[in-house]
């Protein structure tokens, strides 16, 4: 499984923001993962906390939103909803079909905390 | 997919940073930065290196994948066999551990670097530049990567090829494509390999398995061929062949064209006892 050193990369992508964006820490992640990504919502959870530790990012939400899987069909110029095996049009059945969505895997946004912790440690 | 042009943006996932989608909160004190990167960003930058790097020199590059056991290694040595010298090949193998590929390639006279991945149940793109380094690829037209066998993570990692062939061994059983989707919807080619098992392991339909295909949407073409008997090679020889063909019209194209290839670091045959790239 690759589930963390994906969550590798994706931790290098997230502290490369936090830093350009001068932030105190990174309180939330956000991932769209479509269900042809290739990848487990699971495994990612499973993997996240071992792979933030120690970063600015530790303790952060890790959100992630899954992309429905659509297709596009170039026979009836329609669009409609696929299964993950299923990828033919959902009205005429053809199975020459483009993938619209649900096969990406995408860092979406970061949330991040920029106010400053004094030297007391009290926020302000 | 790329990071660049906005193509990451589509009809099912804008809503999620549209205004007063999911993904436009905004808690006080903090601040929603949008980045719709993907996930594997480094990967594929590493990946367009690498491409870059063949086509400089004219290589077709092609990623084999399969499951553990498909005939990966046993298709190259048929195929150096079968090509009798005609198209100049090199290999880079990937498995978890032994070179044991990479010599089975050697034995017929080509360059082959194994790449020992550890635990890594697949190539990425870093792995196969540090390959690069130790291998030469001047006069060389065809370089496979032979990716670890698995038919789950290797399909997830651009590694610069130009193209994947994916292969499903009649052992393994003609539904492979509807419990796989991932892998056998990146292949530019799948191979049903080991045919000449067909006559004994006759619940396995290749008609069927060209159904499950369908339904994945792959418009790809199906090769069927044994490299034990030969059956089929004939075929596979073809298509490399048109591809080649491709590969060298794409290459003459764009020479005159200003270089996009550039790095600090020189490419080439390792020093004398340099070791094999592990990791």
């Amino acid at each position: 499984m690759h589930e963390l050193a994906l969550c590798q990369a994706m931790m290098s992508q997230v502290e490369t923001i936090a830093r350009t964006h001068r932030a105190s820490r990174v309180t939330s992640i956000t991932l769209g993962v479509g269900p042809l990504a290739g990848v487990e919502a699971q495994l990612l959870h499973h993997a996240y906390p071992i792979a933030s530790a120690g970063t600015i990012a530790e303790g952060a939400e890790l959100v992630i939103e899954e992309t429905p899987i659509r297709v596009h069909c170039g026979r009836c110029n329609e669009d409609s909803d696929a299964l993950v095996n299923r990828l033919v049009c959902g009205r005429c059945g053809d199975w020459r079909t483009e993938l619209v969505s649900g096969d990406e895997l995408l860092l979406v946004s970061v949330e991040l905390d920029k106010t400053c912790p004094s030297p007391t440690g009290e926020l302000h | 997919m790329c990071d660049t042009c906005g193509c990451n943006l589509t009809h099912g996932n804008e809503h999620l940073i549209a205004p007063g989608g999911k993904l436009e909160i905004t808690a006080s004190g903090r601040e929603a930065v949008s980045v719709l990167h993907g996930l594997l960003h480094e990967n594929d930058h590493a990946a367009r290196h690498n491409r870059a790097h063949f086509d400089a020199h004219g290589v077709l590059a092609v990623n084999l994948m399969s499951s553990p056991g498909a005939g990966k290694t046993a298709l190259l040595e048929a195929t150096i066999e079968a090509l009798d010298g005609d198209l100049s090949i090199a290999v880079v193998e990937g498995d978890l551990e032994t070179e044991n590929d990479a010599e089975r390639i050697r034995r017929h006279g080509v360059p082959a670097i194994q790449i020992s991945t550890g635990s890594a149940c697949h190539l990425d793109a870093h792995m196969v530049h540090d390959a690069l380094h130790n291998l030469d690829l001047a006069g060389i037209d065809i370089l496979f990567i032979e990716n670890v066998g698995n038919l789950v993570c290797p399909a997830s990692f651009d590694l610069g090829q130009h193209a994947n062939v994916t292969l499903l061994s009649i052992p393994e059983g003609d539904d492979k494509p509807a419990k796989y989707p991932v892998m056998f919807r990146a292949a530019d080619l799948v191979m049903l390999s080991k045919i000449d098992l067909l006559p004994v392991l006759d619940d396995f339909d290749p008609g069927r398995a060209e159904h499950y295909l369908q339904n994945l949407a792959v418009t790809s073409p199906v090769i069927n061929v044994s490299s034990k008997s030969g059956a089929g090679i004939e075929h596979w020889l073809q298509w490399l062949n048109d591809r080649v063909e491709l590969q060298r019209a794409a290459t003459h194209s764009s020479s005159g064209a200003p270089p996009v290839h550039s790095h600090d670091h020189s490419h080439g045959p390792a020093p004398a006892g340099a070791r094999h790239v592990e990791k």
